[in-house]
């Protein structure tokens, strides 16, 4: 279990030394898969036997004397919403039911290219619509810190893995704070990088406009190191960025904050958060400006339009990238009722493959983007996210960062939102604004919520590019804390009994 | 937009085929205005597809030039071809269009089991190129000028072949197979603005238009432009309206018009057939309508709206094109010679009459003509084959002459061997069949079926003398000077080699043999 705990920094060095093998590592954390997915539910899909035939290969290079990359050897857990080559993906639906790509996802190249053993694929709410894995088609993720509880949607899968020690590292997907949400609830790092700073080819998506992949993580270094490893222009992917944004892992090696700017969000803080979240958010500014920040307060009036705009064009968006589920060239087919015509086979299909939440936001967008109303949702939303943009830029001013609570409430409980869609949507409140305009956001643990012993995260903006100064002031504020608190997030966590 | 077929809609194939009644077309050009508006689709002859490397070729083997990107697989995504958007700009060029500073692609968004995405990846409030005219002469001679609306990028939809049932179509078919090999090939849409005032040469303007057109894309190398292929392809909308009536009719829009001779058709049949109802007091129903070859009809598609709703947004994979000024102005200087220069200039270069040149140009020989002429023949002679025999095959055989199975160099070869004496015009005319038949190159035909001229004069003279022996009373006349008489020997004598004899040669033998016994 110690083993299992450590950090991939730490696990990539000991590679190194040989001080162990990949093949025992990744053996290790498949047993330690085998014993807590069957209540957990992090994975959808297991892949033992390319983990470690991944895992020996490495080994033998290693054995070789070849020069690997920094990762190499260490397992990672991959979102159930990127094309991995032969293993299952179904995106958390019941429509792609044992698709199997014929294709990787770029990121998963990079993975692959990276040396990184693929633990298997995680869970997630379907199509990555909602913010606590249970629109997932295969049965919600718990959260390893109260199993009672959300570990955060969509990436719920991924979170759950990483805080429960099923993996060192995992990838997610961030459309409207499905990374950094997760993170926040389980106590691990995520981070969503500036929009195109990772490819997007071989994402099943869901808000093109907005989606990013990101990592995953318990510590700052580790995601620095795993963004470094899947960053970098596509040519696969229109709107990937053309330059490098520079090295996260050297960002990840700062240690000072001395004079750096960071701006409080106004609209962000105060009513509508949990006392306790409030707490431990004050708690990390105060540890910051202990070390020498400064803190400004900066305004951000058009966020409060920022989940009606992204209710609109996220389901518009949604509405079109989904209509490729018909039945007719991969996933399930239904066969209607009686005479069959192609219309009827889609219908069916689609009627029996896709869960209520994918079929409100497929309603939604459609009618948001028909004649006539074009002009009043999906044009007005598209304006809002201009403002939002004009207020981030006018901030950034007066801030290097800015900073938030990542979320109003820690974990929910299972089932607490599940009918009532609307208090499911404002949980994203913080985070949406920087999908709607393209920046970078981290959320990193801050402690526990006095009055539930659960998991604060608080969360870093920078301007567009500058993924660094996340990374920058995301690794000060974690050795403070840990320094402050004389152990890591993780070590708070209660003992996990799965029988 | 792609051709969609009407089978999502169910409709009664009655209904379908039930027969119009029609107006004399000189009656409704009296009464009627009429107004037409042309959508040509022309496909690019770019190595890739649109948005993906998939090999652009037409007739491979059924869905082997596919991949996750064009057979719309969950995670893929697009990546722009430049090369499709150089050619567009070409043809936005060719047709003086002004080009976009920037272009955005956007999704136009509709089921159907041939488009992989269920939505199309086109061009909508911000098309490559616009606003740009070209002169159409009709076959009167009058001179045109139409409007170019925009013309705009957008991919290809897959093939359907609907199997089982009567008509072809997707209704009644047992099981319809789709093809994606033709899924994401670069189309470029050239929209015309409404065009006024062609009057009852307004079928013949269509046609003359989309020749132009198909003219100007071959020309810039962009595309195949084989219409018989679907590399381009034509819609027609046709409104008219009481003469004096300032309101617009109601129009229609024919698709699968697919030949030249068909669009001219079409437009005519349209005009015939609204003037009928609107004299009857009925109502043009705005809709989509399908022409008949076989019946040279139209009939019902599907009704149409302005409020058809495709939800058109931007496309969210794909970054606005820019294309810079100096790269629009490389491209400019590269293109060949516009149309109209190009006649001027093959007009004097042939030393045609105004009436022969206007004839070839309206029979849409011109490029064959060239290549012809390029292959070695005489203009005149390669003019005479092509509007001559060639026409004529093409007309008996309800087809478009460049549908036929010849090429210029063929063409070249039979005129080049008549010229030099070896082949007969009626031997010509033989191993013209046999290449229309597909038995190979004049050669190979003269080979396999002993064509070439006899030019040995003992055969000749053998025949001759037997067939003045049969006919004293021929030769009597032949000696007393009636060299006219000379006919009815000659005629057998052809008759007796079968055809193969120069009949000038023959004539010459025969007055020199009556003459010398
Ligand atoms: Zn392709």
């Amino acid at each position: 279990m110690e083993l299992l705990s450590k950090s991939a920094s730490e696990l990539a060095s000991m590679l190194v030394k040989k001080e162990i093998s990949s093949v025992e590592l990744t053996k290790a954390q498949l047993d330690n898969i085998d014993k807590l997915n069957p209540k957990i539910n992090s994975y959808l899909t297991v892949t033992h036997e390319l983990a470690l035939s991944q895992a020996k290969q490495v080994d033998d290079q290693r054995a070789k004397g070849e020069s690997l990359p920094a990762l190499a050897g260490v397992p990672i857990a991959v979102k159930d919403n990127l094309a991995t080559i032969g293993i299952a993906t179904t995106a958390g639906s019941k429509i792609l039911q044992g698709w199997v790509p014929p294709y990787d996802a770029t990121v998963v190249k990079k993975i692959l290219a990276n040396k990184m053993p693929i633990l298997g694929k995680t869970n997630l709410d379907e199509f990555a619509m909602g913010s606590s894995t249970e629109n997932s088609a295969y049965g919600p993720s718990l959260n390893p810190w109260d199993l009672t509880r959300t570990p955060g949607g969509s990436g719920g899968g991924s979170s759950s893995a990483v805080a429960s020690m099923q993996a060192p590292l995992a990838i997610g997907s961030d459309t409207g704070g499905s990374i950094r949400f997760p993170a926040a609830v389980t106590g691990t790092v995520g981070v969503k990088p500036t929009y195109g700073a990772v490819s997007r080819y071989g994402l099943i998506a869901l808000g093109s406009s907005l989606d990013q992949v990101g990592p995953v993580t318990r510590n700052v270094m580790d995601a620095a190191m795993l963004q470094d490893a899947i960053a970098g222009h596509d040519p696969m992917d229109a709107t990937s960025l053309p330059e490098s944004l520079g090295s996260m892992t050297e960002a990840a090696k700062n240690d000072s904050v001395k004079g750096l700017r960071i701006g409080i969000i106004k609209e962000l803080t105060g009513e509508g958060f949990q006392k306790g979240v409030s707490e431990k958010f004050n708690e990390a500014l105060e540890v910051l400006v202990a070390a020498g920040a400064e803190i400004v307060e900066v305004s951000c009036p058009s966020f409060q339009y920022a989940i009606a705009a992204y209710y609109l064009i996220q389901p518009a968006e949604a509405s079109s990238n989904l209509a490729r589920f018909d039945s007719v060239r991969f996933g399930l087919r239904v066969m209607p009722e009686g005479a069959a015509t192609v219309e009827k086979v889609m219908s069916a299909t689609r009627e029996a493959g896709f869960g209520p939440e994918v079929k409100r936001r497929i309603i939604l967008g459609t009618y948001a983007l028909s004649s006539g109303y074009y002009d009043a949702y999906y044009g007005s939303a598209q304006k809002v996210r201009t403002l939002i943009q004009a207020d981030l830029a006018k901030a950034f001013e007066k801030a290097d960062v800015l900073v938030s609570p990542t979320a109003p409430t820690t974990a929910f409980k299972l089932g607490e939102k599940q009918e009532d869609p609307l208090a499911m949507y404002l949980n994203d409140i913080a985070t949406i604004p920087a999908n709607l305009a393209g920046i970078p956001g981290m959320s990193l643990p801050v402690g526990l919520a006095k009055e539930d012993n659960l998991p604060v995260g608080a969360q870093f903006l920078a301007p567009a590019r500058e993924d660094a100064r996340l990374y920058k002031v995301g690794a000060v504020l974690e050795k403070l804390l840990e320094a402050k608190w004389s152990k890591k997030m993780m070590d708070f966590a209660p003992e996990l009994k799965v029988n | 937009m792609v051709q969609k077929d009407d089978g999502l809609r169910s409709r009664a194939e009655g209904e379908l085929m039930a027969k119009d009644q029609l107006m004399d077309y000189q009656k409704a050009l009296e009464a009627y205005e009429v107004v037409i508006g042309l959508e040509v689709h022309v496909e690019l002859n770019t190595n890739t597809k649109m948005f993906c490397g998939c090999a652009n070729v037409f007739g491979d083997e059924p869905n082997t030039n596919v991949c996750p990107n064009c057979l719309g697989f969950p995670g893929a995504m697009p990546a722009v071809n430049g090369k499709a958007i150089e050619n567009s700009i070409k043809i936005g060029l060719a047709l003086d269009c002004q080009i976009a500073a920037t272009g955005r692609f956007a999704r136009k968004n509709y089921f159907y089991p041939d488009l992989a995405k269920n939505f199309q990846t086109s061009q909508y409030d911000e098309p490559i190129a616009f606003e740009g005219k070209i002169d159409i002469e009709v076959p009167s001679g009058k001179v045109f000028t139409v409007e170019i609306e925009r013309a705009h990028m957008e991919e290809d939809a897959g093939k359907l072949t609907h199997v089982g049932g009567s008509t072809g179509r997707i209704q009644g078919a047992e099981y319809s197979l789709v093809d994606f090999n033709r899924a994401g090939v670069p189309l470029v849409e050239i929209v015309t603005k409404p065009i006024y005032g062609a009057g009852d040469e307004a079928p013949e303007l269509a046609a003359a238009y989309v020749r132009s057109i198909r003219e100007i894309v071959k020309n810039l190398g962009v595309s195949d432009a084989r219409m018989e292929r679907g590399n381009v392809r034509c819609d027609a909308n046709v409104s008219i309206r009481p003469k004096g009536e300032a309101k617009l009719g109601t129009r229609t829009e024919t698709k699968n018009v697919n030949s030249l001779r068909s669009i001219e058709r079409a437009v005519k049949y349209e005009i015939q057939r609204q003037a009928h109802l609107l004299s009857q007091g009925v109502a043009i129903i705005q809709e989509t309508r399908h022409w008949h070859e076989d019946r040279g009809a139209t009939s019902s598609g599907r009704p149409k709206s302005d409020a058809d709703d495709y939800r058109y947004f931007p496309e969210p994979d794909l970054v606005p094109i820019k294309p810079s000024k100096e790269w629009i102005e490389q491209i400019r200087a590269t293109l060949p010679e516009k149309p109209a220069v190009r006649r001027k200039r093959l007009m004097e270069l042939w030393g045609f009459s105004e009436l022969e040149f206007r004839d070839v140009v309206n029979s849409d020989l011109l490029d064959e003509i060239d290549e012809t002429v390029k292959a070695g023949a005489k203009p005149q002679a390669a003019r005479k084959w092509w509007t001559g025999e060639l026409a004529r095959i093409a007309n008996s055989e309800n087809k478009d002459i460049n549908e036929l199975a010849i090429t210029p160099l063929q063409v070249a070869q039979i005129a080049e061997l008549v010229e030099s004496g070896k082949l007969t015009d009626r031997l010509a005319r033989e191993v013209l069949t046999g290449v229309l038949a597909g038995e190979g190159d004049p050669a190979a035909i003269i080979a396999a079926r002993g064509l070439e001229v006899v030019s040995d004069d003992g055969a000749l003279l053998a025949a001759i003398d037997k067939v003045l022996a049969e006919q004293p009373d021929v030769l009597e006349k032949i000696r007393e000077g009636k060299l006219q008489a000379a006919g009815a020997v000659i005629g057998a004598v052809m008759k007796a080699m079968s055809g193969s004899a120069d009949a000038a040669r023959v004539r010459e033998l025969v007055i020199q043999r009556a003459t010398e016994g």
